[in-house]
């Protein structure tokens, strides 16, 4: 700073305003922001589709997702049924559409929630430390001492099956990840000469946190949070394969392949469609993770 | 050495640490294993019976100290459903487990190394650009769909796999050590390991290709900054051959942050592992914990998690100190 204004003249002209930046619109930034990341665009759009088709589900299909049509089982895909249809003669692509919603709310829940727990914690162990924050980094390690998918098994298996117990299960996962990459940013801003500088001023801790600390922190954290949306999304799959998820009759992709695994002689459409769904969903996250790790983290600082 | 001093040190109280969240996350169950027990309508005074043997009469930290102590001398408890030691049940489905991630592992390795490596190579052309769609293909796909997948192409279609099982029903082989590929070899039973190969090719597959993707981006970022090393330059400067530079020098120094990655993967495989065996009907932990958590047989479901996680943490300690093997510089600090 000092160099600054010894060198510059005019150190006034620093603080005027770039004018094309705050001219461009919220959409031309948009576009200069993806240009080039076309890959990331399509997730983008393919994510839209998905969450767009759970909540107009009932516009967009005139077949019920639950109701058994027995003379019409195991249909293969055709004009009146794209994707065939399952044992129980239910539409499957009208069961893909509602099946949506589970594991959208179950995943993107899962991830808001770990992520406010988990960076709350980490800026707490961060900058009030002690051995609260100590105790609680070490227990984000024991946690982390599981693999992921048997952690979000086990606390299934206490607090059984149903959607609110799912969520919980993948949060509980994935707090420690949070938690441990807020902490590390947090420590290294409040080493920032800025920060040193607020705190010399006697600016209270909740101001600093709030206007130097969170902003910096923001966009690292959007990028891991996408990354563990994937994550979210692969385990709420994987439980509700397992049936440790949602209860049937609920359409859920996961327990549509569950359901109709042992198809895979006479109707292996049953199977194929909702998982594929699955892997597209969880590639479009990973594709704009990708997309948005390249912008925002050009370190690599949360791979 | 410091470093790994401390972490054998640690090795306990993380042993402990991941015993006793265990304990505490299956105790927070609404209602207890009783009620399973109840459920299937045992007269009141065989309860109260059950309930004495089972400790629960006890209040929960004296469960606790009986639970930790019974660990220490390798007790684990006795399933509900069956009676049978959970310890003699873990026994006996570990090793298929472990064969799994093991095979897994060397399949993930090759393909994602390999894969990497053409990709770093080929940079910016067009299979590299598949390589790396492959890769971010492989990582989204679920284990249990990829499994079926497989079994839809190999086993329906082509019929050159089963579609599950270990080993060929009612074949006859000795067990030794429990681990099939050692027991077919040490016995010389060349039929009963070749059904033993073909059993295990698709649910390894599973696993092992999707963990491939990300050891395929991995090598390939690695790799890519390794090539724009000086040391690179000099060795195409000397007039080496492509392979050369490209295996011996720059190869090894990118399989650094691969085996960082192999150790923390390895907790995945192991997940994969738990999933996946449910798909192929292959009868490991996995297997049994989904069974036991179906029965809820807490007893089993308690030790199964305590086993796989425990497996978890030795193997990356394993990895901390093969990685101070593999890097000097990592000996001297």
């Amino acid at each position: 700073m000092t160099e600054d204004l010894t060198t510059n003249p005019n150190p006034q002209i620093v603080s005027v305003p770039i004018p094309q930046r705050a001219q461009a619109g919220p959409g031309a930034r948009f576009i200069a922001v993806w240009r080039g990341n076309g890959l990331a665009l399509v997730g983008v759009a393919f994510l839209a589709l998905v969450v767009l088709g759970a909540v107009f589900a009932p516009i967009l299909t005139s077949y019920s997702p639950t109701k058994v049509n027995v003379r019409e089982r195991l249909k293969p895909p055709s004009l009146t049924y794209p994707m065939g249809t399952d044992e129980l003669g239910r539409d499957i692509r009208t069961r893909i559409l509602y099946g949506g919603r589970s594991i959208l709310i179950s995943s993107s829940l899962a991830t808001l929630l770990a992520l406010l727990i988990g960076t709350g914690l980490g800026v707490f162990a961060a900058y009030r430390g002690g051995w609260l924050g100590e105790l609680l980094m070490r227990l984000m390690d024991i946690v982390l001492s599981f693999p992921a998918i048997l952690l979000a098994i086990l606390v299934v298996a206490a607090l059984g099956p149903g959607l609110i117990n799912l969520v919980l299960a993948i949060t509980v996962a994935m707090v420690p990840v949070f938690a441990r990459l807020a902490r590390a940013i947090v420590l290294s801003i409040v080493e920032q000469d800025y920060v040193i500088a607020a705190k010399t001023l006697g600016l209270p801790d909740l101001v600093i946190i709030r206007s130097h600390v969170l902003p910096n922190m923001l966009p690292l954290v959007l990028v891991q949070a996408t990354g563990m949306l994937a994550v979210a999304f692969a385990t709420s799959s994987a439980l509700n394969f397992l049936g440790l998820g949602v209860v049937p009759p609920t359409p859920d992709w996961g327990l549509m392949v569950a359901e109709s695994q042992r198809l895979v002689f006479d109707a292996p459409h049953v199977p194929f469609f909702p998982g594929l769904v699955i892997t597209l969903t969880v590639m479009a996250v990973n594709v704009l993770g990708d997309g948005l790790r390249d912008r925002l983290d050009p370190m690599g600082n949360t791979r | 050495m410091k470093y790994l001093l401390t972490r054998l040190v640690w090795l306990p109280v993380v042993l402990w640490a991941v015993v006793t969240l265990t304990f505490v996350v299956l105790r927070l169950a609404p209602g207890n294993p009783l009620d399973a027990i109840a459920a299937r309508a045992i007269a009141s005074d065989q309860i109260e019976r059950v309930r004495a043997e089972w400790g629960l009469d006890q209040p929960l930290w004296q469960q606790y100290l009986v639970f930790l102590g019974g660990l220490l001398r390798g007790d684990f408890g006795v399933a509900l459903s069956s009676g049978v030691p959970v310890i003699r049940l873990l026994g006996d489905r570990l090793p298929p487990t472990i064969e799994l991630a093991l095979a897994a592992m060397i399949i993930s390795t090759v393909v994602g190394v390999g894969a990497g490596v053409i990709s770093a190579v080929a940079r910016n052309r067009w299979i590299d650009y598949s390589v790396r769609l492959l890769a971010i293909t492989g990582l989204s796909v679920p284990w249990f769909w990829l499994a079926i997948v497989l079994i839809i192409i190999f086993s329906v279609r082509l019929g050159w796999t089963p579609v599950g099982g270990r080993i060929e029903a009612g074949m006859d082989y000795q067990v030794r050590t429990g681990f099939m590929l050692i027991d077919t070899l040490l016995t010389g039973n060349w039929v009963a390991l070749g059904s033993f190969l073909r059993h295990l090719a698709l649910p390894a597959l599973a696993i092992g290709l999707t963990s491939a993707g990300f050891v395929a981006r991995v090598t390939r970022s690695a790799m890519l900054d390794v090539l724009r090393a000086d040391y690179i330059r000099t060795a195409r400067a000397k007039g080496l051959r492509d392979q050369v530079v490209v295996v011996r020098h720059a190869l090894r120094n990118a399989l650094l942050p691969v085996l960082t990655l192999q150790g923390l993967q390895f907790g995945a495989l192991l997940g994969g592992a738990v999933i996946t065996e449910v798909v192929f009907a292959w009868p490991g932990v996995g297997r049994l914990l989904l069974e036991s958590i179906q029965r809820r047989d807490y007893p089993v479901v308690q030790g199964a998690v305590i086993f796989v996680a425990l497996c978890y943490v030795l193997v990356n300690l394993a990895v901390d100190v093969l990685y101070h093997v593999v890097d000097p510089r990592l000996r001297r600090a």
